[in-house]
């Protein structure tokens, strides 16, 4: 808009100056000026390539759906784009979503080759192009944008995420801790599992069966780095086998990925840094 | 006949969803065997060579199966 405006003004001025003396230039620059107006109002249309799949009809081969909405008429986000869609283009378009504003992680998919969640990715405005929606990489689909993560969820399960301690808290309420302590969980505890970093990892691709992947890990290093915890030494051992932790190989797709600006990739290093030291 | 791994798999899935109907009570036996049976009847015409959508169905029937074989359901309809 603010490219078009000083070429609009030239032309206006240059309609006055033709007005003095009429003639064919006067229809043109009309005509120029006509065109531009209705630019500035005009409807700014996206196209969405959406993954559809239906786990009714499985022999049904997966394909992908264009959307075009209007950008004007949807708010900033992804998210708000899909959930336009849904309620006015097509009902059968399936996407988990919750709190539209990064905190649940339920709308995690693949935007532009990028895994992200939704409600916090932009529509890219500036580029013409068509915006193409996945789910996430290397998973069971359950239907459309929606992957299946019980696997992930199960190998949460299986580092213990909670604190396991022997002794009753000393003044019998609760687990006290230093300011300095509480701060090695920064960049930590904010993690909310939506899977972009694991699902990002080609070495979780190819070894998600065993491989903890870094998001689990990164919650297994939360716990190892909380000074309340007295299973240490169990942890670690749990994580002392080829598999499960170094299976990373410091790719750091992981950290490029993560929407909430969180580091797996340093957590994952800080675990085998403590693991070399503690053996 | 010689079956594909796939093919195995599918058999070996069935003939764990009759097994696990014998440990249901013998008066709903019979329901659990023939929603088991009605269950691979309706996807019987998947073309053999339609990798993915068999596999699918696999992952599917192995989790249904996980969850009808809980002790806590005792009769399908």
């Amino acid at each position: 808009m603010a490219a078009l405006r000083p070429s609009s003004r030239i032309l206006g001025s240059s309609a006055i100056r033709t007005a003095m003396r009429p003639g064919a230039v006067f229809t043109r620059s009309m005509a120029s000026v006509s065109e531009t107006i209705p630019q500035e109002k005009s409807s700014n249309m996206k196209t969405f390539q959406i993954y559809r799949w239906n786990p009714d009809s499985p022999t049904e081969k997966p394909r992908m759906q264009s959307y075009t909405i209007d950008l004007n008429k949807t708010g900033p986000m992804v998210l708000d784009a899909l959930v336009r869609i849904k309620n006015e283009l097509d009902p059968s378009l399936t996407f988990r979503r919750s709190c539209r504003e990064g905190i649940c992680g339920s709308c995690a998919m693949n935007i532009n080759g990028q895994n992200t969640l939704a409600c916090l990715c932009r529509i890219p405005a500036e580029s013409s192009s068509d915006v193409k929606l996945y789910p996430l990489p290397h998973t069971y689909v359950v239907k459309d944008l929606v992957p299946d993560l019980t696997h992930f969820y199960k190998q949460y399960k299986s580092i213990k995420p909670y604190l396991q301690r022997d002794d009753p808290a000393p003044d019998g309420k609760e687990y006290r801790q230093s300011k300095e302590d509480r701060k090695k969980l920064d960049g930590l505890y904010e993690c909310i599992l939506c899977a972009c970093c694991s699902t990002s990892c080609p070495s979780y691709w190819w070894n998600s069966e065993e491989y903890l992947g870094p998001a689990i890990l990164l919650q297994s290093y939360r716990w190892l780095a909380d000074s309340r915890d007295q299973r240490k030494p169990e942890r670690r051992a749990n994580l002392e086998n080829s598999m499960s932790l170094y299976r990373c190989h410091t790719i750091l797709n992981c950290t490029r990925a993560c929407p909430k600006g969180l580091n797996p990739g340093k957590a994952i290093a800080e675990i085998k840094k403590s693991m070399s030291l503690s053996a | 006949m010689r079956l594909s791994g796939l093919q195995k798999e599918v058999v070996a899935l069935y003939r764990h969803c009759l097994r696990e109907s014998r440990k249901k009570p013998s008066n709903t036996r019979a329901h659990f065997e023939n929603f088991a049976r009605s269950e691979f009847k309706r996807n019987e015409a998947v073309d053999r060579r339609d990798f993915a959508a068999i596999e699918f169905l696999l992952r599917k029937g192995r989790r249904q199966l996980e969850v009808y074989s809980s002790p806590g359901i005792r009769d399908v309809r």
